[in-house]
């Protein structure tokens, strides 16, 4: 283990990390895969690994406060929801948004389907809410989104224009990663505009303001997939100006099993609920109900309570790290990574190839060496990399390649791993002997 | 994992490219990678179990590991009746799917006991079979629709 010498840190203002104590803080980097490797974890992009701190924090919440949260008035249903309301406002804070902001929901998936489904449900039959009549969409509007989206910023909306009559339009991906800005399909017909915070194959990061300036232009509401932006990097929801956005836990390293839905409150005020039931109701009557104030609205029967407390805690330990630290070191790995790559012969970036506008996913092909066959080679010397196409497959589809192999960053990764993951594409390189030995 | 076999037939695949004639096509995908295989088969003579394979033609995109299990069953089972390849695709199947507790007969498995190394990795599993189980939906489909005998199309 190595401590990461000071860097100049640039527009962070010389923010540094001590790697080698953060790296202490995660059980699980210590042990071995594969007849005793080290590992060397390079899949955050898919999930995080947690530190004790997070560990802690559920355990604790679970052996001292445990209970059902907004309901009940004995001690620890007090506590309990004490503890999950003040997670909700670190996270909030975390992010830049207002407490009432924050929805918790199983995961970033369905926290773009909530919002995909409030729009759906006040889009069909009759009583809807007056409020809710600006999300109603039909035949002759259109839902906007972009090709390097995860799975989970796609079909959803796929699935919302079937339901509704709407046409969905996709802003391309140009050769070198980024998106096609020149050829906009956002038109005075559009209505959603749906959109990465930061590609999770390419590492792209979309010019946010310049889309929402575009969107807000036509009257279309914004919907920003933060799941690679906001573990790596500092973001403020309302400085971006975005309407809702989605993020889960544990790629930041807090728990699965809870994402986050930041909307603009007045639009969760006039959403209709997605999931309904318990806790989300003002007043239940025979043949009818009212529903809650949001957030409580959109968070139906009883919640992950100890998974809230394990985010909460995750946040409080990135802060306490520093955003700005995490986005220096991430990116000084990412360059170091794109520039040894491409160094090797038959090595291609999937992507931007520098760390402009870019985040700590570096997707790459191998020629000759099909992804699957290269991790096989990588996880013998104990790499864990992701191979696939990374719930991305329209986007490789538009890269003409069937898969790709990704490392991904985060805070406790080391130089000494970028380096190992070099000297493992070497390797699967003369073992398939795509290159001289 | 990777024997010198499997190398092989990764490197020269046989029996690769598709042929006529042919009584049924499928194309199987693997979601997971993208991997995709398109198998036909020509039956002859005999109902059922009786009828002879008489080619497994294919064209593959994908990992050592498809390409060249696909290339293996094109060796064990052309030649053979439909149920004897059947007898021969079970025992693969529970050897690649086995964790490796079934000990593999190398008398029905032949070349295909290379494989056995696979069982050790789940996620290749689906590799392994990607080409097998395409065969297995194929001959279903030319045997008709009554006499579907499951398989995963997708």
């Amino acid at each position: 283990m190595t401590v990461l010498a000071p860097t100049a840190g640039g527009s962070s203002g010389g923010a540094t990390l001590d790697v080698a104590e953060i790296r202490a803080d995660f059980p699980i980097l210590s042990r071995t895969v594969r007849d005793g490797k080290p590992l060397v974890y390079l899949d955050s992009g898919a999930t995080s690994q947690r530190p004790r701190q997070v560990l802690d924090a559920e355990r604790h919440f679970l052996e001292t406060s445990n209970a059902a949260v907004h309901r009940g008035a004995h001690a620890l249903a007090e506590e309990a929801t004490d503890a999950y309301e003040s997670a909700r406002e670190r996270i909030a804070a975390f992010v830049g948004a207002d407490i009432a902001e924050v929805v918790f929901t199983k995961n970033a998936t369905e926290a773009i389907n909530l919002v995909a489904y409030g729009m759906g449900n006040a889009s069909v039959g009759e009583g809807v809410d007056p409020a809710a009549e600006r999300f109603r969409l039909g035949p002759g509007d259109e839902v906007v989104t972009t090709e390097m989206e995860h799975h989970a910023n796609l079909v959803p909306w796929q699935e919302l224009c079937r339901r509704t009559g709407a046409t969905l339009r996709w802003f391309s991906v140009t050769p070198d990663g980024r998106l096609d800005l020149e050829n906009d399909p956002i038109t005075e017909r559009t209505r959603v505009v749906a959109f990465t915070h930061q590609s999770n194959v390419l590492g792209t990061v979309p010019p946010v303001e310049e889309i929402v300036r575009r969107a807000r232009a036509v009257g279309a509401y914004t919907v920003l997939d933060a799941c690679q932006s906001v573990p790596h990097a500092p973001v403020d929801l309302h400085a971006l100006g975005v309407d809702f956005a989605a993020f889960s836990g544990h790629k930041m390293l807090g728990p699965s099993g809870i994402g986050v839905l930041y909307g603009r409150h007045e639009l969760l005020e006039a959403l209709p609920p997605f999931l309904t039931g318990g806790s989300m109701i003002e007043m239940v009557r025979m043949e009818g109900a009212t529903y809650a104030p949001p957030p409580a609205k959109f968070e139906a029967g009883v919640p992950m309570t100890s998974q809230a407390i394990g985010l909460g805690a995750a946040v409080d330990y990135l802060s306490a790290i520093g955003m700005d630290a995490v986005k220096a070191h991430e990116n000084e790995l990412t360059g170091a990574a794109l520039i040894k790559l491409q160094d090797l012969p038959g090595v291609s970036i999937v992507g931007p190839r520098t760390t402009e506008a870019r985040g700590g996913a570096v997707a790459f092909t191998i020629e000759g060496i099909h992804p699957h066959d290269a991790s096989q080679v990588l996880d013998d010397s104990g790499i864990a990399v992701r191979v696939g196409h990374h719930c991305a497959w329209p986007l490789h589809r538009a890269f003409g390649v069937q898969a790709s192999i990704r490392a991904s960053f985060h805070v406790y990764n080391t130089m000494e791993e970028v380096d190992a993951l070099v000297a493992g594409v070497r390797r699967a390189q003369e073992f398939f002997g795509t290159v001289p030995e | 994992m990777y024997q010198e076999i499997i190398l092989d037939h990764y490197r020269n695949p046989h029996g690769h490219g598709l042929r006529e004639p042919f009584e049924a096509e499928v194309h199987h995908v693997n979601p997971t990678c993208g991997d995709e295989v398109t198998v036909r088969v020509h039956l002859s003579g005999g109902e059922g179990r009786d009828a002879k394979v008489e080619d497994l033609s294919y064209d593959a995109l994908g990992c050592s590991i498809s390409q060249a299990a696909t290339s293996v069953a094109h060796d064990l089972l052309v030649g053979h009746t439909v149920g004897e390849a059947f007898e021969t695709l079970d025992a693969y199947q529970a050897m690649v799917q086995g964790r490796g507790k079934v000990e593999p007969d190398e008398d029905v498995l032949e070349d295909a006991v290379a494989f056995a190394g696979v069982a050790a990795y789940p996620a290749r599993v689906k590799c392994a079979l990607l080409g097998w189980l395409a065969f297995k939906d194929a001959v279903a489909q030319a045997r008709g629709p009554q006499a579907q005998a499951g398989g995963t199309h997708e």
